[in-house]
Protein backbone atom coordinates (compact mmCIF):
# COMPACT_ATOMS: atom_id res chain seq x y z
CA UNK A 1 0.00 0.00 0.00
CA UNK A 2 0.98 3.59 -0.35
CA UNK A 3 3.54 4.44 2.27
CA UNK A 4 1.99 7.82 2.98
CA UNK A 5 -1.36 6.27 3.76
CA UNK A 6 0.24 3.63 5.91
CA UNK A 7 2.17 6.13 7.98
CA UNK A 8 -0.93 8.21 8.35
CA UNK A 9 -2.71 5.18 9.74
CA UNK A 10 0.20 4.32 12.00
CA UNK A 11 -0.14 7.64 13.72
CA UNK A 12 -3.82 7.10 14.30
CA UNK A 13 -4.67 5.73 17.72
CA UNK A 14 -7.83 3.96 16.65
CA UNK A 15 -5.94 2.11 13.99
CA UNK A 16 -3.26 1.23 16.48
CA UNK A 17 -5.65 -0.43 18.86
CA UNK A 18 -6.91 -2.61 16.07
CA UNK A 19 -3.50 -3.53 14.73
CA UNK A 20 -3.21 -7.17 15.57
CA UNK A 21 -1.26 -8.84 12.86
CA UNK A 22 2.03 -9.18 14.68
CA UNK A 23 0.56 -11.00 17.62
CA UNK A 24 -1.56 -13.12 15.32
CA UNK A 25 1.47 -14.09 13.37
CA UNK A 26 3.35 -14.98 16.49
CA UNK A 27 0.69 -17.33 17.71
CA UNK A 28 0.02 -18.70 14.24
CA UNK A 29 3.62 -19.44 13.59
CA UNK A 30 4.16 -21.43 16.71
CA UNK A 31 1.73 -22.56 19.33
CA UNK A 32 4.35 -22.20 22.01
CA UNK A 33 5.32 -18.74 20.88
CA UNK A 34 2.53 -16.69 22.35
CA UNK A 35 4.87 -15.12 24.81
CA UNK A 36 7.68 -14.79 22.32
CA UNK A 37 10.20 -12.17 23.29
CA UNK A 38 9.51 -8.94 21.53
CA UNK A 39 13.16 -8.14 22.03
CA UNK A 40 13.97 -10.57 19.26
CA UNK A 41 12.06 -8.49 16.77
CA UNK A 42 14.09 -6.28 14.50
CA UNK A 43 13.95 -2.57 15.12
CA UNK A 44 12.37 -0.37 12.56
CA UNK A 45 9.22 0.38 10.74
CA UNK A 46 10.34 -1.91 7.95
CA UNK A 47 9.42 -5.05 9.80
CA UNK A 48 6.19 -3.49 10.91
CA UNK A 49 5.24 -2.67 7.38
CA UNK A 50 5.77 -6.21 6.24
CA UNK A 51 2.59 -7.17 8.06
CA UNK A 52 0.57 -4.11 7.19
CA UNK A 53 -1.53 -5.65 4.47
CA UNK A 54 -2.99 -8.13 6.88
CA UNK A 55 -3.42 -5.52 9.57
CA UNK A 56 -5.52 -3.42 7.29
CA UNK A 57 -8.24 -6.02 7.12
CA UNK A 58 -8.63 -6.35 10.88
CA UNK A 59 -11.57 -4.78 12.58
CA UNK A 60 -11.28 -5.95 16.16
CA UNK A 61 -8.88 -7.73 18.49
CA UNK A 62 -8.68 -11.43 17.86
CA UNK A 63 -9.01 -14.19 20.39
CA UNK A 64 -5.30 -14.91 20.13
CA UNK A 65 -4.55 -11.31 20.97
CA UNK A 66 -6.86 -11.24 23.98
CA UNK A 67 -5.30 -14.46 25.16
CA UNK A 68 -1.79 -13.02 24.84
CA UNK A 69 -2.92 -10.03 26.88
CA UNK A 70 -4.57 -11.99 29.68
CA UNK A 71 -1.82 -14.63 29.73
CA UNK A 72 0.65 -11.81 30.31
CA UNK A 73 -1.48 -10.49 33.17
CA UNK A 74 -1.76 -13.98 34.71
CA UNK A 75 2.01 -14.27 34.67
CA UNK A 76 2.28 -10.85 36.30
CA UNK A 77 -0.26 -11.90 38.92
CA UNK A 78 1.78 -14.99 39.77
CA UNK A 79 4.88 -12.86 40.31
CA UNK A 80 2.94 -10.37 42.43
CA UNK A 81 1.42 -13.17 44.52
CA UNK A 82 4.94 -14.38 45.15
CA UNK A 83 6.29 -10.97 46.16
CA UNK A 84 3.24 -10.11 48.23
CA UNK A 85 3.41 -13.31 50.26
CA UNK A 86 7.18 -13.06 50.64
CA UNK A 87 7.15 -9.59 52.20
CA UNK A 88 4.01 -10.35 54.21
CA UNK A 89 5.71 -13.33 55.87
CA UNK A 90 8.95 -11.39 56.28
CA UNK A 91 7.22 -8.53 58.08
CA UNK A 92 5.30 -10.94 60.33
CA UNK A 93 8.43 -12.87 61.30
CA UNK A 94 9.83 -11.60 64.57
CA UNK A 95 13.52 -10.77 64.78
CA UNK A 96 14.00 -10.94 61.01
CA UNK A 97 13.88 -7.41 59.61
CA UNK A 98 15.83 -4.87 61.70
CA UNK A 99 13.74 -1.97 62.95
CA UNK A 100 15.77 0.44 60.80
CA UNK A 101 14.76 -1.36 57.59
CA UNK A 102 11.13 -2.09 58.38
CA UNK A 103 9.72 1.06 56.83
CA UNK A 104 11.28 0.13 53.49
CA UNK A 105 9.71 -3.32 53.43
CA UNK A 106 6.38 -2.02 54.68
CA UNK A 107 6.34 0.33 51.69
CA UNK A 108 7.29 -2.43 49.26
CA UNK A 109 4.76 -4.83 50.78
CA UNK A 110 2.02 -2.23 50.48
CA UNK A 111 2.73 -1.89 46.76
CA UNK A 112 2.85 -5.63 46.07
CA UNK A 113 -0.48 -6.14 47.83
CA UNK A 114 -1.96 -3.32 45.73
CA UNK A 115 -0.57 -4.88 42.55
CA UNK A 116 -2.27 -8.20 43.34
CA UNK A 117 -5.59 -6.46 43.84
CA UNK A 118 -5.13 -4.36 40.73
CA UNK A 119 -4.22 -7.28 38.47
CA UNK A 120 -7.09 -9.41 39.75
CA UNK A 121 -9.62 -6.71 39.06
CA UNK A 122 -8.09 -6.02 35.64
CA UNK A 123 -8.34 -9.67 34.66
CA UNK A 124 -11.90 -9.84 35.93
CA UNK A 125 -12.83 -6.75 33.93
CA UNK A 126 -11.40 -8.43 30.84
CA UNK A 127 -13.72 -11.38 31.43
CA UNK A 128 -11.06 -13.77 32.69
CA UNK A 129 -10.94 -15.46 36.09
CA UNK A 130 -7.73 -14.51 37.91
CA UNK A 131 -5.49 -17.47 38.66
CA UNK A 132 -5.48 -18.74 42.24
CA UNK A 133 -2.51 -18.01 44.47
CA UNK A 134 0.01 -20.84 44.23
CA UNK A 135 1.52 -22.49 47.29
CA UNK A 136 4.97 -20.99 47.65
CA UNK A 137 8.11 -22.55 49.01
CA UNK A 138 10.53 -19.69 49.62
CA UNK A 139 13.26 -22.11 50.63
CA UNK A 140 13.28 -23.44 47.06
CA UNK A 141 13.41 -27.01 48.35
CA UNK A 142 15.75 -26.15 51.17
CA UNK A 143 18.24 -24.04 49.23
CA UNK A 144 17.39 -20.82 51.11
CA UNK A 145 16.38 -19.82 54.64
CA UNK A 146 15.09 -16.30 54.03
CA UNK A 147 12.91 -16.08 57.14
CA UNK A 148 15.64 -16.95 59.61
CA UNK A 149 18.52 -15.18 57.88
CA UNK A 150 18.09 -11.50 57.04
CA UNK A 151 20.90 -11.45 54.49
CA UNK A 152 19.14 -14.23 52.61
CA UNK A 153 15.88 -12.36 52.92
CA UNK A 154 17.53 -9.37 51.24
CA UNK A 155 19.14 -11.58 48.60
CA UNK A 156 15.86 -13.14 47.52
CA UNK A 157 14.09 -9.78 47.69
CA UNK A 158 16.64 -8.41 45.23
CA UNK A 159 16.20 -11.44 42.97
CA UNK A 160 12.41 -11.10 43.01
CA UNK A 161 12.44 -7.36 42.28
CA UNK A 162 15.03 -7.60 39.50
CA UNK A 163 13.02 -10.49 38.04
CA UNK A 164 9.84 -8.44 38.20
CA UNK A 165 11.40 -5.59 36.26
CA UNK A 166 12.57 -7.89 33.50
CA UNK A 167 9.38 -9.96 33.40
CA UNK A 168 7.02 -6.98 33.01
CA UNK A 169 9.23 -5.60 30.27
CA UNK A 170 9.11 -8.94 28.48
CA UNK A 171 5.30 -8.77 28.35
CA UNK A 172 5.12 -5.26 26.87
CA UNK A 173 4.44 -6.54 23.38
CA UNK A 174 1.69 -8.81 24.65
CA UNK A 175 -0.24 -6.07 26.43
CA UNK A 176 0.24 -3.24 23.91
CA UNK A 177 -3.04 -4.13 22.17
CA UNK A 178 -4.78 -2.44 25.10
CA UNK A 179 -3.46 1.06 25.81
CA UNK A 180 -5.00 1.26 29.26
CA UNK A 181 -3.55 -2.04 30.37
CA UNK A 182 -0.20 -1.20 28.81
CA UNK A 183 0.05 2.05 30.75
CA UNK A 184 -0.90 0.35 34.02
CA UNK A 185 1.66 -2.39 33.38
CA UNK A 186 4.31 0.27 32.80
CA UNK A 187 3.24 2.01 36.01
CA UNK A 188 3.78 -1.24 37.93
CA UNK A 189 7.01 -1.97 36.05
CA UNK A 190 8.64 1.27 37.22
CA UNK A 191 7.56 0.63 40.82
CA UNK A 192 9.31 -2.75 40.70
CA UNK A 193 12.39 -0.93 39.44
CA UNK A 194 12.24 1.57 42.31
CA UNK A 195 12.01 -1.37 44.74
CA UNK A 196 14.84 -3.24 43.02
CA UNK A 197 17.14 -0.24 43.20
CA UNK A 198 16.45 0.22 46.90
CA UNK A 199 16.95 -3.41 47.88
CA UNK A 200 20.11 -3.59 45.80
CA UNK A 201 21.48 -0.50 47.54
CA UNK A 202 20.62 -1.96 50.96
CA UNK A 203 22.89 -4.85 49.97
CA UNK A 204 25.70 -2.38 49.15
CA UNK A 205 25.17 -2.86 45.43
CA UNK A 206 24.51 -0.18 42.90
CA UNK A 207 20.83 0.35 42.18
CA UNK A 208 21.38 -0.75 38.57
CA UNK A 209 22.73 -3.96 37.06
CA UNK A 210 26.19 -3.78 35.55
CA UNK A 211 26.98 -6.57 33.11
CA UNK A 212 25.28 -9.88 34.01
CA UNK A 213 26.44 -9.58 37.59
CA UNK A 214 23.65 -9.40 40.14
CA UNK A 215 26.08 -8.25 42.81
CA UNK A 216 27.13 -10.75 45.48
CA UNK A 217 24.34 -13.14 44.51
CA UNK A 218 24.29 -16.96 44.79
CA UNK A 219 24.65 -18.96 41.59
CA UNK A 220 21.06 -20.12 41.94
CA UNK A 221 19.95 -16.62 40.94
CA UNK A 222 21.98 -16.55 37.71
CA UNK A 223 18.86 -16.92 35.54
CA UNK A 224 17.72 -13.55 36.90
CA UNK A 225 20.79 -11.83 35.48
CA UNK A 226 21.63 -13.84 32.37
CA UNK A 227 21.69 -11.56 29.36
CA UNK A 228 21.81 -8.32 31.35
CA UNK A 229 25.26 -7.64 29.91
CA UNK A 230 23.96 -6.61 26.49
CA UNK A 231 25.76 -3.57 25.08
CA UNK A 232 24.18 -3.46 21.64
CA UNK A 233 20.80 -1.76 21.46
CA UNK A 234 19.20 -1.61 18.02
CA UNK A 235 22.59 -1.42 16.38
CA UNK A 236 23.98 1.19 18.78
CA UNK A 237 26.99 0.23 20.87
CA UNK A 238 26.24 1.43 24.40
CA UNK A 239 29.75 0.50 25.61
CA UNK A 240 31.58 2.91 23.31
CA UNK A 241 31.34 6.03 25.45
CA UNK A 242 32.02 4.79 28.98
CA UNK A 243 32.67 1.05 28.79
CA UNK A 244 30.56 -2.08 29.03
CA UNK A 245 29.55 -1.73 32.70
CA UNK A 246 27.89 1.65 32.18
CA UNK A 247 26.58 0.67 28.75
CA UNK A 248 24.86 -2.45 30.02
CA UNK A 249 23.55 -0.77 33.18
CA UNK A 250 21.89 1.98 31.16
CA UNK A 251 19.42 -0.62 29.80
CA UNK A 252 17.49 -3.29 31.65
CA UNK A 253 16.85 -6.38 29.55
CA UNK A 254 13.72 -8.47 29.16
CA UNK A 255 12.89 -11.93 30.42
CA UNK A 256 10.57 -13.97 28.24
CA UNK A 257 7.45 -15.42 29.78
CA UNK A 258 9.09 -18.82 29.77
CA UNK A 259 12.19 -17.54 31.55
CA UNK A 260 10.19 -15.63 34.16
CA UNK A 261 7.95 -18.64 34.77
CA UNK A 262 11.00 -20.86 35.24
CA UNK A 263 12.37 -18.50 37.91
CA UNK A 264 9.04 -18.25 39.73
CA UNK A 265 8.60 -22.02 39.55
CA UNK A 266 11.66 -22.52 41.76
CA UNK A 267 9.58 -21.06 44.57
CA UNK A 268 6.27 -22.76 43.82
CA UNK A 269 5.44 -26.08 45.43
CA UNK B 1 9.78 -11.55 10.05
CA UNK B 2 11.61 -14.55 11.44
CA UNK B 3 14.81 -13.19 9.99
CA UNK B 4 17.22 -12.34 12.81
CA UNK B 5 18.68 -8.89 12.91
CA UNK B 6 22.39 -9.02 12.26
CA UNK B 7 24.06 -5.80 13.12
CA UNK B 8 27.70 -4.99 13.18
CA UNK B 9 29.11 -2.36 15.39
CA UNK B 10 32.03 -1.59 13.16
CA UNK B 11 32.34 2.11 12.71
CA UNK B 12 29.29 2.85 14.83
CA UNK B 13 30.42 5.75 16.92
CA UNK B 14 28.30 8.28 18.68
CA UNK B 15 28.47 10.59 15.71
CA UNK B 16 28.02 7.94 13.09
CA UNK B 17 26.65 9.46 9.96
CA UNK B 18 23.09 8.68 9.13
CA UNK B 19 23.83 6.45 6.17
CA UNK B 20 26.35 4.37 8.05
CA UNK B 21 23.95 3.85 10.88
CA UNK B 22 21.33 2.69 8.45
CA UNK B 23 23.55 0.04 7.03
CA UNK B 24 24.58 -1.10 10.47
CA UNK B 25 21.19 -1.20 12.02
CA UNK B 26 19.40 -2.88 9.20
CA UNK B 27 16.50 -0.48 9.16
CA UNK B 28 17.17 1.01 5.77
CA UNK B 29 13.75 0.23 4.40
CA UNK B 30 11.97 2.21 7.02
CA UNK B 31 14.26 5.14 6.50
CA UNK B 32 13.81 5.20 2.79
CA UNK B 33 10.09 5.25 3.34
CA UNK B 34 10.15 7.98 5.90
CA UNK B 35 12.49 10.07 3.81
CA UNK B 36 10.04 9.93 0.95
CA UNK B 37 7.23 10.97 3.18
CA UNK B 38 9.31 13.79 4.53
CA UNK B 39 9.35 15.31 1.08
CA UNK B 40 5.60 15.57 0.95
CA UNK B 41 4.51 18.97 2.16
CA UNK B 42 0.87 18.02 2.49
CA UNK B 43 1.50 15.38 5.09
CA UNK B 44 4.15 17.17 7.04
CA UNK B 45 2.81 20.66 7.27
CA UNK B 46 3.78 20.70 10.94
CA UNK B 47 7.32 21.49 9.95
CA UNK B 48 6.46 24.39 7.69
CA UNK B 49 7.23 26.97 10.32
CA UNK B 50 10.57 27.53 11.97
CA UNK B 51 9.87 25.93 15.32
CA UNK B 52 10.71 22.25 15.28
CA UNK B 53 7.81 19.85 15.64
CA UNK B 54 8.60 16.46 17.16
CA UNK B 55 6.58 14.77 14.44
CA UNK B 56 3.88 12.19 14.16
CA UNK B 57 3.50 8.61 15.32
CA UNK B 58 6.53 6.78 16.62
CA UNK B 59 8.89 9.46 15.32
CA UNK B 60 7.22 12.00 17.58
CA UNK B 61 7.55 9.76 20.62
CA UNK B 62 11.20 9.04 19.88
CA UNK B 63 11.96 12.76 19.51
CA UNK B 64 10.10 13.40 22.75
CA UNK B 65 12.23 10.84 24.57
CA UNK B 66 15.31 12.34 22.92
CA UNK B 67 14.37 15.79 24.25
CA UNK B 68 14.05 14.47 27.81
CA UNK B 69 17.30 12.53 27.59
CA UNK B 70 19.04 15.64 26.25
CA UNK B 71 17.87 17.54 29.30
CA UNK B 72 18.99 14.86 31.76
CA UNK B 73 22.35 14.41 30.05
CA UNK B 74 22.94 18.15 30.00
CA UNK B 75 22.07 18.49 33.67
CA UNK B 76 24.36 15.68 34.87
CA UNK B 77 27.17 16.90 32.63
CA UNK B 78 27.05 20.17 34.55
CA UNK B 79 26.85 18.28 37.86
CA UNK B 80 29.92 16.11 37.25
CA UNK B 81 31.95 18.92 35.72
CA UNK B 82 31.80 20.71 39.05
CA UNK B 83 30.57 18.59 41.95
CA UNK B 84 28.96 20.43 44.82
CA UNK B 85 31.03 21.12 47.88
CA UNK B 86 31.35 18.31 50.40
CA UNK B 87 30.04 15.60 48.10
CA UNK B 88 30.37 12.08 49.53
CA UNK B 89 32.04 9.19 47.73
CA UNK B 90 28.76 7.37 47.26
CA UNK B 91 27.01 10.48 45.94
CA UNK B 92 29.84 11.05 43.49
CA UNK B 93 29.54 7.47 42.29
CA UNK B 94 25.77 7.67 41.86
CA UNK B 95 25.83 11.01 40.04
CA UNK B 96 28.67 9.88 37.77
CA UNK B 97 26.76 6.73 36.85
CA UNK B 98 23.65 8.77 36.13
CA UNK B 99 25.71 11.07 33.93
CA UNK B 100 27.00 8.05 32.01
CA UNK B 101 23.58 6.45 31.60
CA UNK B 102 21.84 9.63 30.46
CA UNK B 103 24.54 10.52 27.94
CA UNK B 104 24.27 6.98 26.56
CA UNK B 105 20.48 7.30 26.33
CA UNK B 106 20.76 10.67 24.60
CA UNK B 107 23.27 9.46 22.04
CA UNK B 108 21.28 6.28 21.48
CA UNK B 109 18.16 8.26 20.60
CA UNK B 110 20.11 10.54 18.32
CA UNK B 111 21.46 7.55 16.40
CA UNK B 112 18.15 5.66 16.37
CA UNK B 113 16.08 8.61 15.18
CA UNK B 114 18.68 9.62 12.64
CA UNK B 115 18.43 6.10 11.29
CA UNK B 116 14.66 6.25 11.00
CA UNK B 117 13.79 9.73 9.76
CA UNK B 118 15.17 13.06 8.67
CA UNK B 119 12.94 14.71 11.27
CA UNK B 120 15.56 14.62 14.03
CA UNK B 121 15.23 16.97 16.98
CA UNK B 122 18.19 19.36 16.97
CA UNK B 123 20.43 19.80 19.99
CA UNK B 124 18.42 21.77 22.51
CA UNK B 125 19.66 24.52 24.80
CA UNK B 126 18.87 24.41 28.49
CA UNK B 127 18.91 26.75 31.46
CA UNK B 128 18.79 26.18 35.21
CA UNK B 129 17.74 29.50 36.67
CA UNK B 130 16.88 28.17 40.12
CA UNK B 131 19.54 25.49 40.49
CA UNK B 132 22.64 26.05 42.58
CA UNK B 133 25.12 23.51 41.26
CA UNK B 134 27.34 24.04 44.28
CA UNK B 135 24.57 23.09 46.69
CA UNK B 136 23.85 19.45 47.52
CA UNK B 137 20.15 19.81 48.22
CA UNK B 138 19.56 21.92 45.12
CA UNK B 139 21.33 19.42 42.85
CA UNK B 140 19.66 16.37 44.40
CA UNK B 141 16.21 17.97 44.37
CA UNK B 142 16.63 18.78 40.68
CA UNK B 143 17.89 15.27 39.93
CA UNK B 144 14.89 13.82 41.75
CA UNK B 145 12.49 15.99 39.77
CA UNK B 146 14.13 15.07 36.48
CA UNK B 147 14.19 11.32 37.18
CA UNK B 148 10.62 11.21 38.47
CA UNK B 149 9.49 13.23 35.47
CA UNK B 150 11.33 10.89 33.13
CA UNK B 151 9.60 7.87 34.65
CA UNK B 152 6.19 9.53 34.45
CA UNK B 153 6.82 10.63 30.87
CA UNK B 154 7.80 7.19 29.59
CA UNK B 155 4.96 5.56 31.53
CA UNK B 156 2.38 7.70 29.71
CA UNK B 157 4.08 7.76 26.30
CA UNK B 158 4.29 3.97 25.94
CA UNK B 159 0.72 3.76 24.66
CA UNK B 160 1.56 6.11 21.78
CA UNK B 161 4.24 3.77 20.45
CA UNK B 162 3.09 1.44 17.67
CA UNK B 163 6.25 -0.51 16.97
CA UNK B 164 6.77 -3.26 19.60
CA UNK B 165 10.54 -3.04 19.25
CA UNK B 166 10.50 0.67 20.12
CA UNK B 167 8.19 -0.06 23.06
CA UNK B 168 10.64 -2.59 24.47
CA UNK B 169 13.52 -0.16 24.04
CA UNK B 170 11.58 2.50 25.92
CA UNK B 171 10.86 -0.10 28.59
CA UNK B 172 14.56 -0.95 28.89
CA UNK B 173 15.29 2.71 29.56
CA UNK B 174 12.38 3.67 31.82
CA UNK B 175 13.18 1.05 34.44
CA UNK B 176 16.70 2.42 34.66
CA UNK B 177 15.25 5.90 35.14
CA UNK B 178 13.13 4.48 37.96
CA UNK B 179 16.21 2.89 39.53
CA UNK B 180 17.86 6.33 39.37
CA UNK B 181 14.85 8.05 40.90
CA UNK B 182 14.81 5.56 43.77
CA UNK B 183 18.53 6.03 44.48
CA UNK B 184 18.37 9.83 44.39
CA UNK B 185 15.32 9.82 46.65
CA UNK B 186 17.16 7.57 49.08
CA UNK B 187 20.19 9.87 49.06
CA UNK B 188 17.89 12.70 50.09
CA UNK B 189 15.90 10.69 52.68
CA UNK B 190 17.97 7.61 53.56
CA UNK B 191 16.25 4.39 54.61
CA UNK B 192 12.72 5.76 54.56
CA UNK B 193 9.71 5.12 52.32
CA UNK B 194 10.86 7.94 50.04
CA UNK B 195 12.51 5.67 47.41
CA UNK B 196 8.99 4.94 46.17
CA UNK B 197 7.07 7.42 48.24
CA UNK B 198 3.35 7.96 48.31
CA UNK B 199 3.94 11.20 46.39
CA UNK B 200 4.86 9.18 43.27
CA UNK B 201 3.42 5.70 43.82
CA UNK B 202 -0.29 5.70 44.56
CA UNK B 203 -0.60 3.88 47.90
CA UNK B 204 -3.96 2.38 46.94
CA UNK B 205 -3.32 1.14 43.39
CA UNK B 206 0.43 0.71 43.67
CA UNK B 207 0.83 2.51 40.33
CA UNK B 208 3.67 4.93 39.61
CA UNK B 209 2.95 8.35 38.14
CA UNK B 210 2.18 8.66 34.43
CA UNK B 211 2.22 12.15 32.92
CA UNK B 212 0.93 13.11 29.51
CA UNK B 213 3.41 14.86 27.20
CA UNK B 214 1.87 18.30 27.52
CA UNK B 215 2.10 18.10 31.32
CA UNK B 216 5.68 16.88 31.17
CA UNK B 217 6.74 19.67 28.86
CA UNK B 218 4.94 22.17 31.05
CA UNK B 219 6.79 20.80 34.09
CA UNK B 220 10.20 20.74 32.42
CA UNK B 221 9.57 23.88 30.41
CA UNK B 222 11.57 26.09 32.73
CA UNK B 223 14.72 24.19 31.81
CA UNK B 224 14.20 24.14 28.06
CA UNK B 225 15.41 27.23 26.20
CA UNK B 226 14.89 25.98 22.65
CA UNK B 227 11.19 25.94 21.83
CA UNK B 228 9.62 23.00 20.03
CA UNK B 229 6.11 21.79 19.38
CA UNK B 230 4.43 18.41 19.32
CA UNK B 231 1.15 19.27 17.72
CA UNK B 232 -0.03 15.68 17.55
CA UNK B 233 0.02 15.64 21.36
CA UNK B 234 -1.32 19.13 21.89
CA UNK B 235 1.98 20.90 22.56
CA UNK B 236 1.85 24.07 20.51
Amino acid sequence: MNILKLLDKLSDDSFFTKQTSRLDNLSDLSTFGKKAAVAALPLGLGSFMATSAKAETKTEPTLAMKSALTDALQLALTLEYLEDEYYRIGLLTTNLIPASDKVVFQQISKHEAAHVTFLKSTLTSLGVTPGAKPTFDFTANGAFTPFTNYQQFLTLAQAFEDTGVRAYKGQAGNVMSNGTVLQAALQIHSVEARHASMVRRMRANKGWIELANGGNMPAATNPVYNGEDVTMQAGFNTATAFGAAAGSAAYDEVLTGTEATAIASLFID
Amino acid sequence: MKKPINVSNQGATLDTSRRNFLKLSGIGIAVAGLTLVGCDDDDFEYNDNKIFDLGMGDVGVLNYAYALEQLEADFYTKVVNSFYAGISTIEKEVLTDLYHHEVIHRDFFKAAITGATTNVLPTLEFQYPNVNFNDRSSVLATAKALEDTGVAAYNAAGKYITNPAYLVLAGKIVSVEARHASAIRDLINPLTAAFSGDDVVDPVTGLDVAKEPKDVVAAAGGFIKTPFTWKERGIN
